[in-house]
């Protein structure tokens, strides 16, 4: 794409970004649902995206680990074009292996949860690890109870997800992610799914892991976690991204018209 | 599950069954059923009068059916039948996986491919297909693979395709294999595509997602139309009269009663026999179905609405307690 010459100036001014869209566009059919994305997250960093409905807010986070193939533009993460090999200025299509290769180092945790129902909470914890990065079994198991303790689940491991409460389930599905030792984490609207009393908890463990300094993208409702971990709030309508800055003075003083509409609606 | 998680962040207070207010057992007169027990005992005489009746007739040679229910030759011909059954499933159950898959597949061709064989093997009876098979090497008694109109190739002798057992199977597995297809693909479909996005955002290949996720969830629901299929199967086997092959559990007996001038005890026999084995399969049916629903209807199906889930809930969980007081 013509869009090179950007990607190699962002690169000289210092830090990898961790994600960086440049002009990232997708269309599904004939509906166009992101026009010229471009945005940026530095390692560390915490992103939350908010919008309404149909904003292509998913769609985008779901770019990020090629769950979707983005159209137009470009999009890296830890400097790698997502879902390419790039050789000088030609774009070589990635083998489903290599695919699978970038995805297993972002972890992304999902609405409705998608825990194998088939699985104990441990199980689904060290399944990826084990299959995917071939780590031997006690290691894997010893890890996932460390992580199963992080998210305060220490006692459920045994316990099926029918057992166990969409707060529950929630927090096994972000252990599960972790126990790929991802450098980046995808939130698609964590707690959408869940019972208001059920949220804080989830939100709970997400704190935490941006206090250790995961980097995260989050699309979500929560305006007040938003405001209290975000580092960066990007808005997003109709498949742009209408606003971007500090999440304080986003929520508080709005410059666009669509994003007071929006907030004066949720808020 | 009562207990809460004292690790995990709180979301509710520990239950107080004593705060509720006391409460007494009904004792209620039980709802009577009169017209059940009276039905019964209609029935169980019309049984009894059914069995006195037969064991009186003549014509059902119950001494014939004693002899010949343990007779070598019947026992021989039920392990023939039994191997049928088992092969042609096994062949079956392969074809059909791979039909399965193909009919899923974005590749246009290899969908076509599959629907034609699924609208030929479905859309003819299976005793024509088994005649046409044993008159399979009348029209190919070998075949030549190679360059059409040139020596340049191998010619490949079809004699198996006399054996009349090997037939049976080809005749049988083919058949199955359409039906099969269909079972399958529904069990694939079943499962949440949430599923495979999951497995594929943790980086496991197409192989394991298909392996370790998605197959052992469809299952559930591959199981149970497949033990009908086996069933199906066994009692199916006794069409390989057509081929002709008639080693077979009902030709055998067929065979016996045409010197012995004794169809009916003989039929009998082969039904025992046929009742024996697909009772023995019912058995092992439940136990399959018992082993792939692990992790569903514990509690309550997995899919439910987000409102409802509160049920689960620690803080709400005491009186379901005892639900998951087996599972440890």
């Amino acid at each position: 794409m013509s869009d090179s010459p950007s990607y190699d100036s962002t690169a000289k001014a210092g830090v990898t970004p961790m994600v960086l869209a440049e002009g990232v566009s997708k269309s599904f059919g004939s509906n166009e649902v992101l026009k010229s994305i471009s945005l940026s997250v530095k390692p560390g960093e915490v992103l939350c995206i908010i919008g309404p409905s149909g904003s292509g807010k998913s769609t985008f986070l779901r770019c990020i680990n090629h769950l979707e193939r983005v159209d137009a533009g470009r999009l890296s993460v830890d400097g790698q074009v997502v879902g390419y090999r790039q050789h000088g200025d030609k774009l070589y299509e990635l083998k489903p292996k290599e695919a699978s290769r970038q995805r297993r180092e972002i972890g992304m945790v999902f609405q409705r949860f998608n825990l194998f129902p088939h699985m104990t909470a441990l199980e689904n914890i060290v399944e990826a690890p084990i299959r995917v990065k071939g780590i031997p079994k006690a290691r894997a198991v010893e890890r996932a109870n460390e992580l199963l303790a992080r998210v305060g689940l220490a006692d459920k491991g045994d316990h099926y997800p029918s057992q166990l409460s969409g707060g529950q389930q929630q927090r096994v599905a972000i252990a599960r992610a972790l126990a790929m030792d991802p450098k980046l984490m995808l939130f698609d609207e964590p707690t959408s799914a869940l019972d208001p009393e059920l949220v804080g908890e989830v939100l709970d463990v997400m704190k935490g892991l941006a206090a250790s300094g995961m980097t995260m993208v989050v699309v979500t409702h929560e305006m007040g976690f938003a405001r209290e971990v975000a580092d960066e709030l990007v808005f997003m309508d109709g498949g742009v991204v209408v606003e971007a800055g500090d999440p304080r003075e986003v929520l508080a003083n709005p410059q666009h018209q669509r994003t007071k509409t929006f907030l004066s609606k949720v808020l | 599950m009562s207990q809460g998680n004292p690790a995990g962040p709180a979301t509710g207070s520990v239950p107080s069954p004593a705060g509720a207010p006391p409460s007494e057992p009904i004792k209620a007169i039980k709802l009577r059923h009169p017209w059940r027990i009276v039905f019964a005992i209609v029935l169980i005489l019309l049984a009894v009068w059914f069995i006195v009746d037969a064991s009186q007739r003549s014509a059902y040679g119950w001494q014939y059916v004693g002899k010949y229910v343990f007779d070598k030759r019947i026992s021989a011909a039920a392990l023939v039948t039994l191997q049928l059954t088992i092969y042609s499933m096994v062949i079956g159950v392969i074809l059909g996986l791979v039909l399965a898959v193909m009919r899923l597949s974005p590749n246009p061709v290899v969908k076509s491919v599959a629907w034609l064989y699924l609208w030929v093997f479905r859309g003819t009876p299976v005793y024509v297909q088994l005649v046409f098979w044993g008159l399979f090497s009348l029209i190919y008694p070998h075949i030549f693979l190679g360059v059409p109109w040139t020596n340049l190739g191998a010619t490949f002798d079809l004699g198996f395709m006399q054996n009349a057992f090997i037939i049976a199977i080809v005749g049988l597995a083919l058949n199955e294999a359409a039906y099969m297809a269909e079972i399958v693909r529904a069990g694939l479909l079943s499962v949440d595509t949430g599923q495979e996005e999951a497995a594929t955002a943790l980086g496991m290949s197409w192989w394991q997602t298909m392996t370790r996720i998605v197959i052992p969830q469809a299952m559930r629901v591959i199981i149970p139309p497949t033990g009908n299929e086996v069933i199906s199967m066994l009692k199916t086997t006794s069409l390989v009269a057509a081929i002709p092959l008639t080693t077979d559990l009902y030709g055998v007996a067929r065979d016996i009663s045409a010197v012995t001038y004794t169809p009916i005890p003989l039929l009998i026999v082969a039904s025992l026999w046929y009742l024996l084995f697909t009772s023995i399969l019912m058995v092992g049916q439940y136990f399959l179905e018992k082993r792939f629903s692990r992790g569903v209807n514990m509690r309550r199906p997995e899919n439910r609405e987000p409102a409802l889930a509160t049920g689960a809930l620690p803080a709400a969980g005491a009186p379901d307690g005892n639900d998951l007081g087996g599972k440890g």
